[in-house]
């Protein structure tokens, strides 16, 4: 094997533990209630359309986007609603929510339900841009982007290349990989009609070499696809950040605060594409994806194709139930996941995995002095200096940490991973880089 | 810091192993005291910090140091250099040179009296103590000889190497110095940037004195293997807490000790500059950090799309 492509400042390899990455994707049954984010995106929260008392269908529009950022929701059950209330969601926040008693699983008529691939693309680049805005597609690496902003590059700005995420860098998590393995075709289309939409010839889908299987089974069928090259990453950790990916597929550098657009990149994740193929050919709008259930003490770590709104305590039963000795339940992976208050929180379109953490894994060792070591300055994919953007976030000094460019931390938790003294630096740089957001925000006001 | 603690327990006999056990054990002593009694915070001396400073402070004595001397020095090295910084991580200056210096000022007699290396088989009990192969080129040189006539007064490079010359318990042997180095550098510990900048730097200068006039100033091997030069800067120029953050600054820092070792050694009052070289750069690391930043992503992008 050659020098396989890579980013090549900082980055981290934590053990893998895929340990779902050989197991089916399997249907979880739907729930009987199903608790709908109205928060599902980044930017504004969306508006209900329906009242108490509504029935709904499968697909059915529920919830408008709240502004330019923003996503539909569509209802991914049938049934009534029971009432609009705030829920505990992942996040650790009460939001809104729209609460449905399940009746049945009708669908919207117009969906398209059968199996079959539908290859040849009939619609144009903006009836593709209309369709995912109206299917409510959201970046579904966890990001949470709403993907026709995306699609849309700001006046001036043109994209060259698509590159599609494979990477699923974080530790545990196979989603994608499934999805890689078992809807392969449908992914390349997907990736065809996003090349369409942005007017691009050149798609790349990065997937790092630790899913070989996923690489082997997409590069024979991108042979049929004219513009589509698969290209095998080494495994290093955060290649799934997209201005790593961008890096390391095609050697660029987005510029700090920069999106990579100003490079004339679109990144796209595995999910959010498949969504992208589902809404476009097949008129089915997000409100199903692709969770890994997994953790070292789970008995059966497993990758549910869930309905939104389905509590995650029925995705753990589904794996087996809650071990025993839990510690602690993660939303997303052990990188950059966040540990969830409550199980009883619903999947929304960015829940990419959950992770149950024995007792003894979830301890956080005591904090130590930092000295100096710098080994969180060596791993940092961005070239920060993690222990002096901690350390000026915890006295408060932000001005001192938009300087030091706090802004750019991509929060992908590389330095407190390898820390030797057990700092939680990502704790402080996430507080921090939300206080200097603060302080841009409101002298950008003045 | 194994193979060198062998090296100096090998020919400095048991004086070597009380020395080593003595300033250990005070050094954690006096951390345990601070932290319970006059901080009253939580006690860390778990974290084998102190005991590193400990075994340092025994590297940079000769053997021979009275146990009152040694133990003055752990209460200096932890109690001055770094508990009243703050502790772990806080101190500005490396611990064990601080207390080396103020023993080296306050004792000069007995830091500078170093006990003639010999095997244990050959016998434990005469302690001869002769002069430093740098300190005997510094006087030699001042009383007027010529390098040449002062050859026959040295040890050889081998001697040097294997650390059969007089000095500091840690610091006489090259070879088992840059075996802990490696062992290290292997380890990940430390980063190449700094002992080889150190290193270099002082190879380099010496080599331009010695091509210049061959007969005043010794070569630049010598200057490499003598004297506490392998000592610090692989075990102590590399202590993370006083060294720059950044491979940039770690170079500049290194080149820094480098330079200030050979102008004492070659113009200074006393033999030896390496620790003086060393304190000195750590006052300056806060500045080399402000001035060095890592290579940030994004901020010279450098790629040109074609549109």
């Amino acid at each position: 094997m050659g020098l396989l492509k890579t980013f090549k400042l900082g980055g981290v390899h934590p053990s893998e533990n895929k340990l779902s990455a050989q197991v089916p994707i399997e249907a979880l049954p739907i729930p009987k209630k199903a608790f709908v984010s109205l928060g599902q995106n980044l930017g504004a929260p969306s508006k209900p359309i329906v009242k108490r008392g509504d029935e709904v269908k499968v697909g059915q529009l529920i919830a408008m986007a709240g502004g330019f950022i923003g996503a539909n929701i569509h209802s991914p059950v049938s049934g009534k609603v029971f009432k609009i209330d705030v829920v505990l969601d992942s996040s650790g926040f009460r939001r809104p929510a729209i609460i449905i008693n399940v009746d049945g699983d009708e669908w919207m008529e117009n969906i398209d339900r059968t199996n079959d691939i539908v290859r040849e693309i009939k619609a144009s680049p903006e009836e593709i841009i209309n369709k995912v805005k109206d299917a409510g597609i959201v970046g579904m690496g966890g990001a949470t982007f709403p993907t026709q902003v995306k699609l849309t590059p700001p006046p001036g700005k043109t994209a060259d290349t698509l590159i599609i995420n494979g990477v699923e860098c974080e530790p545990y998590l196979t989603a994608d990989h499934r999805v890689m393995l078992e809807r392969g075709e449908e992914l390349l289309i997907g990736t065809e009609i996003l090349m369409k939409a942005l007017k691009v010839t050149k798609g790349f889908i990065g997937i790092e070499n630790n899913k070989p299987d996923a690489i082997a089974h997409l590069s024979m069928l991108a042979k049929d696809f004219k513009g589509i090259e698969i290209v095998p990453l080494k495994v290093k950790y955060p290649q799934g950040g997209e201005k790593q990916l961008i890096k390391a597929v095609v050697n660029r550098e987005v510029p700090s605060g920069k999106l990579p657009i100003e490079v004339g990149c679109v990144v796209q994740n595995v999910g959010t594409t498949l969504a992208v193929y589902e809404a476009v050919q097949k008129n089915k709008p997000l409100f199903e994806r692709v969770v890994t259930v997994t953790g070292k003490g789970v008995s059966k770590p497993s990758n549910f194709l869930v309905r939104t709104g389905t509590p995650i305590s029925e995705l753990i039963e589904a794996a087996g139930g809650v071990p025993d000795n839990t510690g602690k339940v993660i939303g997303g992976g052990p990188m950059m996941g966040k540990s969830l208050l409550s199980i009883d929180a619903p999947v929304v379109k960015g829940t990419s995995g959950i992770l149950l953490m024995r007792m003894d894994e979830s301890h956080r060792k005591p904090e130590q002095s930092c000295i100096r070591c710098s080994k969180c300055t060596y791993v940092c994919p961005m070239g920060l200096e993690p222990y002096l953007l901690s350390r000026v976030s915890k006295l408060g000094n932000y001005e001192m940490a938009e300087k030091e460019r706090i802004m750019d931390c991509i929060e992908c938790g590389s330095c407190q991973y390898t820390c030797p003294a057990a700092i939680p630096l990502l704790d402080y740089l996430r507080l921090g880089k939300n206080k200097t957001g603060q302080l841009i925000r409101s002298r950008n006001k003045k | 810091m194994i193979p060198a603690m062998l090296v100096s327990v090998w020919f400095f006999g048991l004086e070597a192993v009380r020395v080593l056990v003595l300033a250990a054990a005070a050094s954690l002593f006096f951390e345990w005291v601070i932290q319970k009694y006059l901080i009253k915070g939580p006690i860390t001396i778990t974290d084998g910090s102190a005991l590193v400073t400990g075994i340092l402070l025994a590297f940079n004595v000769p053997s021979n140091l009275p146990s009152w001397m040694v133990i003055i020095g752990a209460l200096v090295a932890i109690g001055m250099a770094k508990m009243s910084f703050g502790g772990l991580g806080k101190n500005i200056f490396n611990p064990a040179l601080v207390a080396r210096v103020f023993l080296l000022i306050s004792f000069p007699v007995q830091m500078t009296s170093w006990p003639k290396p010999h095997a244990i088989s050959q016998g434990l009990a005469d302690v001869i103590t002769g002069p430093t192969p740098l300190g005997i080129v510094k006087e030699g040189l001042g009383a007027g000889k010529t390098m040449s006539q002062l050859k026959p007064e040295l040890p050889n490079y081998m001697q040097d190497l294997v650390g059969q010359m007089g000095g500091s318990m840690g610091e006489v042997s090259a070879i088992a110095l840059l075996l802990g180095g490696i062992y290290m550098l292997w380890k990940k510990i430390i980063t190449w940037h700094i002992p080889v900048a150190v290193l270099a730097t002082v190879v380099i200068f010496t080599g331009i004195l010695w091509g210049f006039n061959p007969e005043s100033y010794a070569d630049p091997v010598f200057n490499l293997i003598t004297g506490g030069l392998m000592l610090g800067a692989i075990f102590m120029a590399t202590d993370m807490v006083t060294s720059p953050m950044t491979h940039g600054g770690q170079l500049l820092f290194g080149f820094g000790v480098g330079l200030i070792t050979v102008l004492i050694r070659v113009w200074g009052a006393y033999p030896e500059g390496v620790s003086f070289a060393i304190l000195l750069m750590n006052a300056v690391v806060p500045l080399i950090n402000r001035g060095f930043k890592p290579k940030r992503f994004g901020a010279n992008p450098g790629v040109k799309i074609e549109a």
